[in-house]
Parts: structure tokens; sequence; C-alpha cells
């Protein structure tokens, strides 16, 4: 077996060394009975080019060379080549959680710069090394609100992404955790403030919102922070699109933030691994789960980090830790902190300006074919929008996909009041051409009766 | 002293700011194609959303950034670059193939909302990893939805409760040795159990049966064993252990940390054990990272098949398609299907090794971790006799007599060019080092890290306090962890 560097001798020698005649002897330990008398009945050992050859079928049974519009927490950004250049240095990708400060400063020193960029965006005093993804954050998160603040009660947006939802349900499940669930305004297509207001109670431990939320709608996290804090709450904003933080003002009124960070250059690869982390006050770090990387000095001054306050942990507090979590996502909070030096400061601006740009052009062409919900009152967007159609999402998304093209999401099976819509997602890998070519299939197959309508408008 | 390490030498390594202290307005490591479409006013599209700056997010070029990260990671230790015999971690060689072929245009590429009948490839590496883990585990069904192995113990709790719920059995207790794992219970509290410890025995490390049978009631949901525990031993009574449980309706429950001690030589399913989780980033392969991503599959019996998370994977009519329409389910432990890239990468591993190559690394990683023991146990204690498996667990007893711990010797190895062995864990032993070297090392590298090892035990009765002041070598000294943690600075403000 290639990856095993002994020769058979060298097994011998060992052996004897040991004392034993034969490898067998090792495993006596294991009842006979249990031991294993067959091989096990997994493929032949295969050469490096069989595996290459094997995957590269699975890779051609899937969507490629496919224009997508498919978003929903999982986004389609550039990644710049560096990033998986410099997370394969084998010191990155084949070493262990940085227990051992003295060698391991360079994933120590790397967190450290992660944890201050989060801060950055998310306009918070402190931040985690990761969490596993943004649908457990947020479970997380409302757990650390339950310990803040001594109530068991969390409210959440049903603008809130559904999986999500379905997560925080699962972790809360045994808990004592209630959720309860705030409607969106079906005019805004955001949390109905006075729903908020009278699902608020002295038994809140938090509201979860999202914003940009589930359909690209940016919420007024000042004001819902305002009536939430009257109650003696904490609010926390989930991201699911983090390059939305190059545009629109971060959620500095939140007590906690947790964001989804795949945007940040992390591949898709159906769905993970991605890189969730949570942000917060610093009078909150007692009560925050997971890793936290602190700057230190040495015997001699000089300047380090390490892992710290480890209190928090399971290694050290067992059953009376912040969380049961270990390992977490560190090369992906890696990538994310390639990709956030690559467009810094200026980029992550010129980043969002087009995502906007691109998705204010497509709502405004998809627009002819249908209705772009939430657009009545002005609600700012970012680079998701609900387009709601007289045809059925699925038989668009039929149609596109004879283009190539991946159509939105459809909404039906979470929000059966929004009738026929789907959810679109346009970033700055969406060309104008795959614009213009989906808006010419929504209109011409089958045009809708929005579109109907108003031709006949326009014929009077 | 130095003439004594054979694995290193002295090299220059490059000093590096933080990012942050590198920042000028005006450097870039950016370009953006020319925008296609009209322009827009932000202000006017997300009106008071607007941001105004991005405060201290750097600006710098791009050569500044490979420079950055290649500095940095110098300063690191890796499997790369040398023996990783930290015990319960499983530090194996992760195969570049992996990395390669889990991105690919269509797996890393994939968005996991894309049509079902455009994502029969990818569901597929899905349902053929499941395929080998359900065999080479002995059990019936599988989730792969758990990010990682606490993620898993998660989990297979909730299993555990839906399944006693299910039957109207509200049982309040999980039994956890004294040896476990911290995260098992950490998962326990947050699945709403109580935790007993139950102690193992002193003499052999194994569970206590007779104590067991005295703590099995009728309130125990489940105990939760490692199995090889966390001394490196087989528990021989396994079977035992799982009739004492199931004559009282518990379950057993494995902790597959140590999994590798145990692939294609004997399968837990046969054993008695009703689920487990596996860490993917142990047994097969997928790189840690630095500290994840992992992946935490939970393997189980038929009996727990209606709670398994939604989606559920199914084949049907020659298709792979998700089934949502599961009633009894727990729900959800993570959007989507779990960290889909480390299927890719495990099922790579599988597919590389067969089912020869498989025994083969769990027979080499047993005879590595014996190798060790057999040369080093004239001069560090042994607390336990009973054979190990992949693992090996030396207490520091006869060196503390000289004042020196198992942190400072751990330190000490550092200067050898070894990272150290997990340090004080099993809490069942006293300062312990727990040594795995997985099947990965030659034998030659054990052979460097048993001299080191000898080594510094002579450094020990000559010298302790030059091994209490290791590492010398390193580029940074003992960290002020107590400082740290007192007065914590977590993220770089400027000056």
């Amino acid at each position: 077996m290639r990856y095993l560097p002994k020769s058979p001798s060298d097994r011998e020698q060992m052996l004897a060394e040991i004392g034993v005649s034969s490898i067998d002897d090792l495993f006596a330990c294991v009842p006979g009975e249990y031991r294993l008398s067959r091989m096990l009945d997994v493929p032949r050992q295969m050469a490096e080019s069989e595996i290459v050859d094997q995957f590269r079928d699975y890779a051609a049974r899937n969507a490629a060379g496919y224009a997508s519009f498919l978003g929903a927490g999982a986004y389609q950004h550039y990644r710049p080549v560096i990033i998986d250049a410099l997370v394969q240095r084998g010191e990155f990708l084949t070493s262990y959680t940085p227990y051992q400060a003295e060698i391991a400063q360079g994933t120590l020193q790397a967190i450290f710069e992660f944890q201050t960029m989060i801060c950055e965006l998310t306009g918070q005093e402190i931040a985690n090394a990761s969490m596993y993804d943004g649908s457990t954050g947020a479970a997380e998160a409302i757990m650390m609100s339950v310990r803040l603040t001594g109530r068991d009660e969390t409210i959440i947006a049903r603008s809130v992404h559904p999986e999500y939802r379905e997560v925080v349900r699962t972790y809360g499940q045994h808990q004592g955790l209630v959720a309860h669930e705030v409607d969106f305004e079906l005019a805004s297509g955001r949390v109905d403030l006075k729903s908020l207001e009278a699902a608020l109670t002295d038994k809140t431990a938090s509201v979860v919102i999202q914003s940009p939320n589930f359909f690209g709608c940016i919420e007024d996290v000042d004001a819902i922070a305002e009536m939430v804090h009257k109650k003696g709450a904490l609010l926390i904003v989930s991201i699911a699109e983090a390059i939305s933080l190059g545009a629109v003002k971060p959620p500095s009124a939140a007590d906690i933030v947790s964001m989804e960070c795949q945007s940040y250059g992390v591949a898709l690869s159906y769905g993970g691994p991605y890189c969730g982390v949570l942000a917060t006050k610093e009078k909150f770090v007692r009560q925050m789960p997971g890793r936290l990387v602190g700057e230190t000095t040495d015997t001699n001054g000089k300047r380090g980090f390490v892992l710290t306050l480890a209190t928090r942990e399971q290694h050290i507090r067992r059953e009376k830790a912040t969380s049961n979590i270990c390992t977490n996502q560190a090369l992906i909070a890696l990538m994310c902190t390639v990709y956030l030096m690559v467009y810094g400061r200026e980029g992550l601006k010129d980043l969002a300006y087009q995502n906007l740009a691109k998705a204010a052009y497509a709502a405004a062409e998809f627009g002819k074919a249908g209705e772009v919900l939430f657009a009545g009152t002005r609600t700012p967007r970012f680079n998701e929008f609900v387009l709601q159609t007289d045809d059925d999402p699925h038989d668009i998304n039929r149609r596109l996909l004879e283009k190539k093209i991946m159509g939105g999401l459809p909404l039906k099976r979470w929000y059966p009041e929004l009738g026929n819509a789907a959810l679109w997602c346009v970033t700055e890998m969406n060309t104008r051409a795959e614009i213009d070519a989906a808006a010419a299939t929504l209109n011409a197959g089958g045009a809708s009766a929005h579109n109907r309508d108003k031709e006949l408008v326009g014929q009077k | 002293m130095q003439n004594r390490i054979k694995k290193v030498s002295r090299h220059i390594t490059q000093n590096e700011g933080l990012i942050f202290e590198k920042s000028s307005p005006g450097k870039k490591a950016y370009k953006m194609p020319p925008l296609d479409v009209p322009e827009v006013d932000v202000k006017s599209v997300l009106g008071d959303s607007a941001r105004e700056d991005l405060g201290h997010m750097p600006e710098v070029s791009e050569i500044e950034i490979i420079r950055h990260f290649t500095r940095l990671s110098t300063w690191n230790y890796a499997i790369d670059l040398g023996m990783y015999p930290l015990g319960s971690c499983t530090m194996k060689y992760n195969a570049r193939v992996n990395e390669f072929v889990s991105r690919l245009e269509g797996i890393g590429g994939a968005h996991p909302y894309q049509p079902e009948s455009l994502s029969q490839g990818v569901m597929q590496v899905m349902y053929d990893v499941a395929q080998c883990l359900i065999e080479i585990t002995g059990m019936d069904t599988i989730t792969l939805q758990p990010a990682a192995g606490a993620h898993g113990e998660m989990t297979g709790l909730l299993l555990i409760r839906a399944y006693l719920d299910a039957k109207g059995e509200a049982r309040k207790k999980i039994l956890i040795p004294d040896s476990a794992h911290g995260t098992n219970p950490a998962t326990a509290a947050i699945c709403g159990y109580e935790v007993e410890n139950i102690k193992s025995d002193p003499v052999t490390g194994m569970v206590d049966i007779a104590g067991l049978e005295r703590q099995v009631t009728e309130d125990v949901a489940a105990l939760m064993l490692t199995n090889p525990n966390t001394l490196g031993v087989f528990d021989q009574h396994i079977h035992k252990v799982a009739d004492v449980l199931h004559a009282k309706g518990a379950q057993l429950y494995m902790d597959g940390a140590n999994m590798n001690a145990l692939v294609g030589k004997t399968r837990p399913g046969d054993f008695g054990v009703d689920l487990m989780h596996l860490n993917l980033h142990k047994t097969f392969s997928t790189p840690h990272g630095g500290g994840g991503p992992g992946s935490g599959p939970v393997a189980c019996k038929k009996h727990f098949e209606p709670f398994l998370p939604t989606p559920v994977l199914v084949s049907k009519d020659g298709k792979l398609h998700f089934d949502y329409d599961r009633p009894q389910s727990i729900g959800r432990v993570r959007m989507w299907y779990g960290n889909y890239g480390m299927f890719v990468r495990a099922l790579a591993y599988i597919l590389a090794n067969g089912p020869d190559g498989l025994k083969q690394t769990t027979e080499d990683a047993v005879l590595n971790a014996n190798y060790i023991r057999a040369k080093l146990q004239d001069v560090y204690d042994l607390p336990y006799k009973t054979p190990s498996m992949h693992e090996v667990i030396f207490s520091d007893r006869l060196q503390t007599q000289k004042g020196v711990k198992t942190g400072d010797i751990a330190k000490r190895l550092i200067d050898y060019g070894f990272h150290p062995y997990t340090t004080s864990f099993p809490l069942i032993v006293p300062g312990a080092l727990m040594i795995e070297p997985t099947e990965s090392e030659s034998k030659e590298e054990l052979d460097l890290f048993i001299d080191a090892m000898r080594s510094i035990a002579a450094e020990v009765e000559e010298d302790p306090q030059y091994v209490l002041d290791a590492p010398h070598d390193t580029r940074v000294g003992r960290m002020d962890e107590v400082g740290a943690a007192r007065k914590p600075i977590l993220r770089w403000n400027p000056k």
C-alpha cells in the first residue's frame, strides 16, 4: 500500500523487537469471535490514476458549464487562486489544533487576524476562531443568549433561512429552549415589527433575525435592537451572505452576530465544509462557545499567540462547558482570511458594489416577466430577490435548464403564501449575457399574465 | 545537549508582523473585471443601510499575502514535516490526490440546491462512501450530516433519545467512563441528559462489569464508550458490556475516535455496539487543517433508521434522491448534507487502500504503537500493562521525582524535532503521555522518536532544569498563558 512506509523486513524486525511472532499476536486482545475472518467488502485497491478517473466520472454527472442564479445561503463568488495555493501548504493543511503554541504560531497568528477582520466587518468587539457553519452557529448563539440572560425563550424571524431554523429546533429541543417564530410583512419582506413587539416578553432571551434576510432584504437592525433591548433581551443577527458587509452597514447594535463566511473564498462543494463564526461584545466573552486566540508574550517578552480562555471549553469543563464543539473549521477560516486580505478594504466595497449593480439589473429585467416582491416599500436589497410568476417556478426552471441556466430556488415548500415564487441570486460571477438569456427565457416561455397585462396596457 | 538531537537542525525563519501592520492605503491584491451592467447609486439603493467604510481592513498586494502566509506556515509543525504522535488524534498522512479530486469542477463547484437530476454524481459519492462506512463498522445505516466528532456524538444521543421517546421511555442518564473524551459529557449535557461517571477497572483500564451492573438501571439511556479506550486498550468484555446495557433496555454508543485500531480487523456492529460516530478527519485521513474541518458520520443499527436527520439519501429506480418526508426524524443537525468535501476525501482514501490496504493500515498502526511501547517501557512508567492497540499511554511518575512533568517532556520533545504527544490525558492517568504514532511512520522515524524520548529521560536525570526550561530552539519560548486569559487581547487594534 503506497501510503505505508514499511518494507516487509521492517515489519519482521519490529515484531521481533516487540517479542511477538506475528501481527496476529498484537490483536489477540480482540476476542476471537469478534475478529473479522474475511476481507472487508469495499472496492479493491486502486491506482491514483484510477481514483482520479472515478472522481472525474462522478464530477461529470453533475451540473457543469451552467449559469447559476442559486444563492439561498451558498453563494457563487470568484475564488482567487492563491487561496488554494496557500491553504494547501502542508504546514497548514496537516497540522492539528494549535495547542502547542511554540510550534503553531503560523496557525495562531492567522486565526488572530481572522478574528480581527471579522470584528471589523461585523462591527463587533470580539470574534471566535470559527463554528461549523451558519446554521449551527445560529443555534449556538441562541444557547449563548440563554446563558447570558437566564431566560429560556427565543424568537426567530421567519425570514431567517429555513434550514437554520430547522437546526435551531434540533439543538434546542432538549435544552429547555422555547422557540417562537415571528412573521415578515408581506409588503416589505422584513420582520413585522408589530408582531415582534407583541411577541417579546420578559422571558425572551433573544431575537434572531437575518440581514440580508432569506429574501435578500436588509432588515432595520437598529430599530429592532432598540425594541429588543427595551425588554432586556439580546439581538442575534445572522448573516448568510457575508459579501453584503462590503456595502451594508454592519449590525453593530446586535449583541451577537452569527455569520456564515462561505462567501469569503470557500468553494460551494455541495454545501460544505463552510465556516461559521460568532462575534459579540467583549463583556460576553466568558459565554462564547468555540476556540479563541489571544495575544500574549513569551518568556523573553516577544509577542506571540495562544489559544485562550479554555475554561469555557469541553476538554476542561466537560459537562459544564459552553458547548461541546471541539474540531471547528480552521482551514476554511484560513481560506476566508486569505480572501479578505486579497480584496481588503477597497476590494470588498467594489465586490459588493458589483453584486448590487448586477442584482439590480437582473431584478429589472426579470421583473418584466413577473413581480419582484417586497419592492414597493423601497426595502433595500443586496444580491437576492424574490420573483413571483404566474407559472410554477419548477416549470420555468425546466425551461431554463434547456438553455444551461439554473434558475432561482422555488420557495413554495417553505413559504406557500408567496405562491409561485423563487429566490434569485445574482453575483459578480453572473454576466450580463447570462442575465439577458435568463430574462429572454422567462419572457418567452409561456409569457406570464403580468407580461401580457403590461403589453395590453402598452397598447392602450 | 544539542548533539543528541538527530532529527533537526536550526535554520533561519523569516520574521513577519500582522497583516494590518503592512497595510497602506492604495495597495491592492485584486482587480475587478469591468462592470457590464448599468451602474447604481449605492446610497439610493441601500439608503440608511449603506456602509460608510470598512475600518481597518488591510490593503496589501498579492506578493505580500503570499509571503505573509508562507512565512507563517514555516512556524508550524505538520504531519508533512514528521511524526505527530498526538494520542487520540490520529495524525496520519493526508494524501494529496484527495485534495485534487475534491476540487474537480463538477464536485467543488456543486451548489447544494442544484436540481437532483444534475447532482447524481455528487450524490453517488455520498452513497458510495456511506456503503463503505456501513461495511467497515458493521452497522445497518448511517447519516453523514454531522460536521465533526462532537457533532456526531450529539446526533447519536438525539437518536437514542428519539428512539426511547418513541417507546415511551423517558430515561434521564448517560453513563460515561472516567477515561472518556471531554466532548462526551459536554454532549450529554446539551442533549438534556444527566451524566453519571463510571470507574474503570484500576488494573486493566477496562469497564468494571460488576460496577456497570450496579449502575445500569431503567433510568440509563446509554453508555458512551470509546473502544479501544483512551488507554489504547480494547475492552475485552465489550460484548458483556453490551449485554448488561441491553438487558435493561439501554443503548451502547461508541465514540469512534479510535477506529484506526479496528478497521478491517473487527467491527463494532459485530461486538454489540448500537450506534457510533466516526471521525473522517482521523481514521479516514481528511486533513486536520489546524483544527478542522472535521466530519462525524453516525453509523447505527436498523432501529434508529426512522429517526435519522433529514434528508436521508435513498436510491430509487436507479436514481438517487433526498427523502425529506421523515416524520420521526430528530430534524436537521446541520444545513444541507454535512461537510461534503470530507466525504470525497474519505472515499478517495478508501479507494486508495482497498480492503487489503485498510487492514494493513490498521496492523501497522498497532505495530507502531507496540514498538514504541517495547522500546520505552524501561524508561517511562507504564501504568496499565494491558495490551496496547494503536496508542500507548505512559506516565511521568519516574520523571516527577526530578520535578519534571509530562508537559515539560513534551516541550523538550519539540527541540528534538517532534510534535508533542497528548499530555495529561486521559484523566485517569496522572501525568499521562499519550502516544499515537499511526501507520504513517517509518521505522526510521519511530527510531528517531524513541531515541529522542530516551535522550530526554536521560536529561531529566542529568539536568532536569534544562528540560524544565524547554523548548530552547523554537522561534518563541513558552507563552504567558495566564496573562493571556487574565486580560484577553483577542484582536489587533491600531496603536
